[in-house]
């Protein structure tokens, strides 16, 4: 698995990346180097500030970085935002309650011209993607959290983008939603052969879902390590009972340490201030 | 088997509907005779006690009886003429037309001032100043100036009560276009995020997200305005000199109070009912347009 980001034109490429939230204040990230190929999944974990999300959306065009190159798919991330090169789905859903389930998912479709016919089509197939066939009429608070962020997911795949962004999407689910959600999420990844770069807290999901994980240290936000993820496709609920899983864990646990992820963090929320302040969504 | 749950269920629901329903009319009409008793009771003990609050005494002058107040509606207006409810009636449906043209106009005018200004905080911080000051200057000292300035440039067909119609519409446009502003600002960031990933314009994001948002926001506002209209309707009606209106007729009244107290107090009986249903039309409404979760709508 390791080999193929070089076979193949990388999806994400990453060069000497840096990004410092206003004139000397807060680096998130400092020449961070990365490539990403095609069908990979990696995951970006670390602690809190880290620069894990701000790089997600500097990879989404959503910010800009102070420092260094970014391609997606061969080209500048704003022509691959403009081409809707990827999907993103956050932490939650962020599904827009006057419209049903199935008005969601084609919200991409709508916004890039499709017809009614194609859209519709379009919509059936990703309900049968994340198995919620017969809940196309529903409003999302009549769906469970985990339902919703399904329905997230159909709606970051409709238009079938080369790659994936992933912004903690399971962490506001219980363990065992979370579990089968993992599962899910490689099933739908197999099938849908796209890229994925998942940021997450969870060093076995991160382990169970990825080809490699990224591991990241804070302040400035750096990558400390990458480890390599061998264990055998499909991944099944008997992945984590394996003894690889337990090494890999532990490799990755160590990385963490080494880069003082386990290190106290005052501030949980500074990195999404941060963002919210420079997107000027806030 | 399948078959037979289907009808039994369905009247379960639809029973459920009327029960609903035929409590709040209970409730109603609960609300309604306990403050017919407590008016009633008051004039009692005011006239037995002979009650006197300053120069306020309690007789049938200043605090009629409710049969009085509702019967006088059934008593012709004037010799030989129509009875007072139809006279009322014609003259709430002519203060309607004036406070709908003066709603539409204003909501649209608050909405649209919202729209501009949700788009540019430099724009919001230039005018929002003046907007709230608009509303602290009262309606009776600026409705003489609307139809001196408005009445010479009306069509034929909107003299005089087009001028009343903006003075409403004066009172419709603040709470919308404050709420509104909130409500377009509401949108969640994240959703935001999302609509710029999809590489959307500034148009979609205000028509597919922001304004959906801003839906509940703005018929709490529309709601305020609803009732709001009609009080600068019938205040609009009196520099106006519009005869034809509620306003014609409370200031008539008025001038008869001394020997028929009943009839303005009738006169304000249909005016709260020409509010109540403005208001319940915006309900229904807002029913029927906003789509959210239970606890966003208010």
């Amino acid at each position: 698995m390791s080999g193929m980001e070089t076979s193949r034109q990388a999806v994400v490429k990453l060069e000497r990346v840096t990004k410092q939230f206003g004139k000397a204040g807060v680096v998130a990230l400092e020449d961070v180097d990365l490539d990403i190929g095609p069908g990979e999944f990696v995951s970006l974990i670390g602690p809190s500030g880290c620069g894990k999300s701000t790089l997600l959306r500097v990879v989404g065009d959503l910010i800009q970085p102070t420092g260094g190159a970014v391609e997606v798919n061969g080209k500048s991330a704003h022509q691959a935002r403009v081409d809707r090169d990827y999907g993103i789905v956050f932490q939650d859903a962020v599904l827009f309650e006057w419209r049903t389930v199935a008005r969601n998912i084609g919200l991409p479709l709508e916004l890039a011209g499709w017809s009614r016919e194609r859209r519709r089509e379009r919509v059936q197939e990703m309900l049968e993607l994340v198995e919620l066939s017969g809940f196309e009429g529903h409003h999302p608070w009549q769906l469970s959290g985990g339902m919703q962020q399904r329905v997230s997911i159909a709606r970051a795949l409709s238009f079938e983008p080369a790659l994936l962004l992933m912004d903690e999407p399971f962490g506001a689910l219980d363990e065992m939603t979370r579990e089968r959600l993992n599962l899910e999420l490689l099933r739908i990844w197999a099938a849908s052969g796209s890229t994925v770069v998942f940021v997450t807290h969870s060093i076995s999901e991160a382990v169970f879902l990825s080809t490699r994980v990224v591991v990241m240290s804070p302040r400035p936000g750096r990558i400390t390590g990458i480890v390599d993820v061998d264990l055998p496709q499909p991944r099944t609920f008997r992945t984590r009972e394996e003894p690889r899983f337990a090494e890999l864990i532990r490799d990755v646990r160590r990385t963490l340490r080494q880069g003082g992820g386990f290190e106290a963090e005052e501030d949980d929320h500074l990195e999404e201030r941060l963002i919210a302040a420079e997107e000027g969504t806030t | 088997m399948a078959a037979t749950a289907v009808p039994e269920h369905a009247p379960g629901v639809l029973g459920e509907r009327v029960r609903a329903v035929l409590l709040q009319l209970a409730q109603l009409l609960g609300v309604l005779v306990g403050l017919w008793a407590f008016w009633e009771a008051f004039k009692w003990f005011g006239e037995t006690t002979e009650l006197r609050l300053g120069n306020f005494e309690v007789n049938d002058r200043t605090l009629p009886h409710v049969h009085d107040i509702v019967g006088t509606l059934f008593e012709p207006s004037r010799r030989n003429g129509p009875i007072l409810l139809d006279v009322l009636l014609d003259a709430a449906l002519f203060t309607a037309k004036e406070a709908a043209l003066g709603f539409a106009l204003g909501a649209v005018f608050g909405f649209g001032i919202a729209v501009v200004l949700a788009h540019s905080s430099l724009l919001e911080r230039g005018f929002l100043p003046y907007i709230v000051a608009s509303q602290t200057v009262p309606i009776l000292a600026i409705a003489p100036m609307v139809v001196v300035w408005v009445n010479p440039k009306m069509p034929d067909a909107l003299k005089d009560w087009g001028a009343v119609a903006v003075i409403a519409a004066y009172l419709t446009f603040f709470p919308v276009a404050i709420n509104t502003l909130r409500g377009l600002r509401s949108a969640d960031p994240r959703a935001l995020e999302l609509m710029r990933s999809y590489a959307s314009g500034a148009w979609p994001i205000l028509w597919k997200l922001r304004v959906p948002a801003s839906l509940p926001y703005l018929f709490a506002a529309l709601k305020v305005s609803a009732t709001a209209c009609v009080v600068g309707a019938i205040i609009g009606e009196l520099p106006a000199s519009v005869q034809d209106g509620l306003g014609g007729a409370i200031l008539n009244f008025n001038q008869y109070y001394a020997s028929a107290p009943e009839r303005l107090w009738a006169t304000n009986l249909i005016a709260a009912g020409l509010g109540i249903t403005f208001f319940l039309v915006v309900v229904v409404a807002e029913r029927a347009v906003v789509r959210r979760a239970p606890e966003h709508v208010a």
